[in-house]
């Protein structure tokens, strides 16, 4: 997508952002080394890397939240300082966050103006507001009812509106964090086709993802970097996607899962007409039909918030549902009182949750009162009323070792450990429970391309010992490299179903988008 | 890693914290022309100097070590229970029905058996609290306070109405007999050769709130209930996550937490007073808050932080007693050891631990 005609007037110009040598550490860890890098003006850059490796810190310099311990900024050729974010909204810096920060029962203008009201009267500000916003709709394409209050928006059309936010305050240079995380790929081809426009304009662009697809697809250049240190800079016409993992991870990554076909035996999940109504009324769940064979994956692909969330914690014994669940053809409790995850362990039902840190883990615990929690009342960790905490402590470290967390210390608390080895914790403790069923949500979400190869080898290999694998993650590359079989879910509905073999992205983007066969 | 090695988490933050306490309640002192040096002396001498400062001071300790134990366990379960003091108000009323309605043969039923009840009345006293909590979502922090309230005007109608004898003045109860009396200190060390004050009040009850200590330990780090308890305190989604019941654990940690705080009423009811008077508790139950704080909710600490609280209660007392600091004076210095080891903990964490970063970071 490399526009040839642009890279000439690219040499001349002074560069929109350059850094040099930027370096900054959060106490011992050194978050950002000596990083040098020049955005050229009316390009798409991309910066690419794994879970902490420094690329937030880098943009939260840029954007004035931390102060480097080293190094310079110029903007356009100029050296700016950028205290806080108003230096780096007046150095013409807008800045879209990962999770937008709107007000949701604001309409459209009230959130554009917000913090950029002229006078003390809102009226007058607000009818001036409206001109500017109209003008600037029309010039970029990014079509917003100026009067839909927040909530009311899809997740696309609120992007679209943090995209105004940084426009209406002059930005020249706009950084979006991780955009499409929360997107359907229909929703990101948009976004992609509004960061072309964009760039026409004579805007610069700098995006920040882990996703290799997307730098491939939207980027003129791409950054990598690797433990707070930019490792290269490419023009991505230039490289592939294999060179650019090898760059992330700095050793060659395997990008697609070796297994065999499925080999599905019994019916172990049988899931008929599920219903969920949460605290609020809203109906969740609105008919779910599922099973899952032991020795298959089947993997529910949709966009966040579209019921997957709760189907999982129906499963796993935290929420209320009506409908029937079979677990090898014995019906579980939806409601009242054996519906905990302590007699759905007793099941076979094992759960990696979606969201480790909050509900997987113990983030103060360490790593071996993790690794007993949910089987805790297990005979073999317990002596009486008492804990065996030197039999678990044993368990955690052959667990640790079987599974290869590092640092391989029983005594560490679990928020020392990155995202992938605090992953890999949840992991051993659910599937070396030997389950009949294995629930996965988000396996990889947040974790470091080495540690998903391996959290996938884990996955697979339970399926291959006959066992019932339910998996739902956001990525659709994983669901289609992992699943055999993959069912998606749009508002509560499963829309439909497909073998992985025959389908693809773009048919499951549309199931996922709610356009029904 | 931790920022701060173990042994600098426990004792420089709270020693640096006691010592700005010290130093800006020494300046208030010389701010009303008095001596801070001579009102140390004073204070040490009057709660340390002697068995009779000992006695008081452990005295105190006591009392603050049961209601910071109570505190410590609500806590771990991430409940903030302030009704400490309404919880041992009603302790006080369980001691003095099973003293004065039992005809007790011996102290050391007597005692088996006031705290017993003493511990039923403090847990029924929090049970209510922690039902609407657990099942009605009402703010165990609101129905706590408020049940402090309910607590002294039910005591107040008790024992003007009821446990008053006939023609007494004094709204409480008759003396306990004399089967119920708990030996004083005095008495369990002169056998061993120590002669310790027969006029200071502490008594066995002191032992048994050790014995509180290592047990309140071994519940919270040794058995699946206390580690059921940690986890729903660490976090909610967790533990419904793990099979933790929310209801059971919030009832459970509040029933214990009440428990514990009804026991100091065999402290100062049957081991001081012998009998209910009105205000028995005297703040105890929300110094216990401080003493929580302060001891880092680890019972270690809460024993540590409830011996330093009773030495300021009774070197406080011996204060107002001897010099003209007044009374209020006294609470002030409370309140700053308070502000200072509590609230303003990160005060002084935060460049200690800036400090020990400096440290390694040359020396790496």
């Amino acid at each position: 997508m490399s526009g040839s005609d642009t890279s000439g007037r690219q040499e001349t110009a002074a560069p929109a952002i350059e850094l040099q040598g930027i370096s900054k550490a959060f106490g011992p860890v050194q978050a950002n080394k000596d990083i040098s890098i020049r955005v050229m003006p009316g390009t798409i850059h991309g910066i690419i890397g794994e879970n902490g490796a420094g690329k937030s810190t880098l943009m939260s310099i840029l954007y004035g939240f931390y102060k480097a311990d080293k190094g310079e900024i110029f903007i356009a050729g100029k050296k700016t300082d950028i205290p806080d974010s108003q230096a780096a909204i007046a150095a013409g810096i807008g800045m879209v966050f990962q999770h937008f920060k709107l007000v949701e029962n604001f309409t459209v203008l009230e959130n554009i103006i917000l913090g950029a009201e002229d006078g003390g009267l809102l009226t007058p500000s607000l009818a001036k507001a409206r001109k500017t916003l109209l003008e600037l709709e029309h010039e970029y394409g990014l079509n917003v009812d100026p009067d839909a209050v927040i909530e009311e928006l899809g997740v696309g059309m609120q992007q679209r509106v943090e995209i105004l936010k940084a426009l209406y305050r002059q930005a020249d240079i706009l950084i979006l964090d991780e955009p499409t995380g929360v997107l359907t790929p229909a929703e990101a081809d948009q976004l992609f086709r509004i960061l072309d426009r964009l760039r026409e304009e004579g805007k610069t662009i700098i995006l920040i993802t882990h996703k290799l697809r997307e730098i491939m697809e939207a980027t003129d250049t791409v950054s990598v970097m690797r433990r707070g240190e930019m490792t290269a800079t490419v023009k991505t016409k230039d490289t592939s996607p294999a060179e650019l993992a090898e760059l992330m991870v700095g050793r060659k990554v395997l990008l697609r899962v070796d297994k065999k076909p499925a080999v599905p035996g019994d019916v172990v999940l049988d899931i008929k007409d599920l219903h969920v109504v949460d605290d609020k009324g809203v109906e969740r769940l609105k008919g779910i039909d599922l099973q899952v064979r032991a020795g298959e994956i089947v993997g529910i692909a949709g966009v966040a918030g579209n019921g997957q969330s709760e189907l999982l914690e129906v499963l796993g014994g935290y929420a209320d549902a009506t409908g029937e669940i079979r677990v090898n053809g014995q019906p579980l409790d939806l409601s009242g009182k054996h519906s905990d995850g302590r007699s759905r362990r007793a099941r076979g039902i094992a759960h990696v949750p979606e969201d480790r840190q909050r509900e997987g883990l113990i983030m103060d615990f360490s790593a071996w009162e993790n690794t007993a929690f949910g089987y805790h009342r297990d005979q073999d960790y317990q002596s009486g009323v008492l804990l065996n905490n030197a039999a678990i402590r044993a368990d955690t470290e052959a667990k640790m070792e079987r599974f290869d967390v590092r640092p391989p210390n029983p005594g560490l608390a679990a928020k020392n450990f990155s995202g992938g080895n605090q992953q890999k914790i949840v992991l051993a403790r659910e599937i070396e429970r030997n389950p009949d069923l294995l629930l996965v949500g988000q396996p990889t979400r947040g974790v470091d391309i080495g540690a998903i190869e391996f959290i996938h080898q884990q996955i697979v290999a339970l399926r291959d010992k006959g066992k019932a694998v339910l998996l739902v993650s956001v990525e659709l590359e994983e669901i289609l490299a992992l699943a055999d079989r993959v069912a998606v879910m749009f508002d509560g509905h499963i829309m439909g179903e497909r073998m992985s073999a025959e389908t693809d992205e773009k048919e499951l983007g549309l199931l996922m988008a709610g356009v029904g066969n | 890693m931790e920022v701060m090695p173990k042994w600098a988490e426990v004792t420089l933050v709270p020693l640096i914290s006691l010592l700005l306490a010290a130093i800006l309640s020494a300046l208030v002192i010389l701010a009303i022309g008095e001596d801070p040096i001579a009102a140390v002396n004073l204070m040490v001498t009057g709660a340390l100097g002697s068995t009779y400062g000992w006695g008081y001071t452990l005295y105190y300790a006591t009392n603050f070590l049961f209601t910071g134990l109570a505190v410590s366990v609500a806590f771990h379960a991430g409940l903030f229970n302030i009704g400490g003091e309404g919880q041992a108000m009603l302790g006080g009323l369980g001691v003095a029905l099973a003293c004065l309605l039992i005809p007790w043969p011996h102290w050391t039923l007597a005692l088996l058996g006031a705290a017993g009840a003493a511990a039923l009345f403090g847990a029924a006293w929090a049970a209510i609290p922690a039902f609407l909590q657990a099942k009605r979502g009402s703010h165990i922090v609101i129905t706590t306070i408020m049940f402090n309230f309910i607590g002294a005007a039910v005591l107040n109608y008790v024992l003007v109405n009821l446990m008053r004898p006939a023609g007494s003045m004094d709204p409480a109860t008759a003396r306990f007999p004399e089967t119920t009396h708990l030996p004083t200190l005095h008495d369990i060390l002169a056998p061993i050769g120590i002669n310790f004050s027969k006029s200071a009040p502490a008594n066995v009850t002191f032992l048994i709130a050790l014995l509180a200590c290592v047990l309140v330990w071994f519940l919270l780090w040794r058995t699946w209930l206390g580690y059921e308890i940690r986890s729903y305190g660490k976090s909610e989604p967790a533990a419904k996550y793990g099979g933790i019941s929310p209801t059971a654990i919030t009832m459970i940690a509040m029933l214990i937490s009440g428990g514990l705080a009804g026991l100091m009423a065999i402290n100062n009811v049957m081991g001081e007073a012998e009998r209910l008077v009105l205000n028995a508790v005297e703040g105890a139950g929300f110094i216990g808050i401080a003493v929580a704080l302060m001891g880092r909710s680890h019972p270690f600490g809460v024993l540590l932080a409830a011996i330093l609280f009773g030495f300021l209660y009774q070197g406080g007392a011996e204060l107002a007693l001897w010099t003209s600091i007044p009374r209020e004076l006294i609470v002030v210095i409370q309140a700053l050891v308070i502000l200072f080891t509590g609230a303003l903990d990160n005060m002084v964490r935060m460049p200690l631990e800036r400090l020990f970063l400096m440290m390694r970071r040359r020396n790496a």
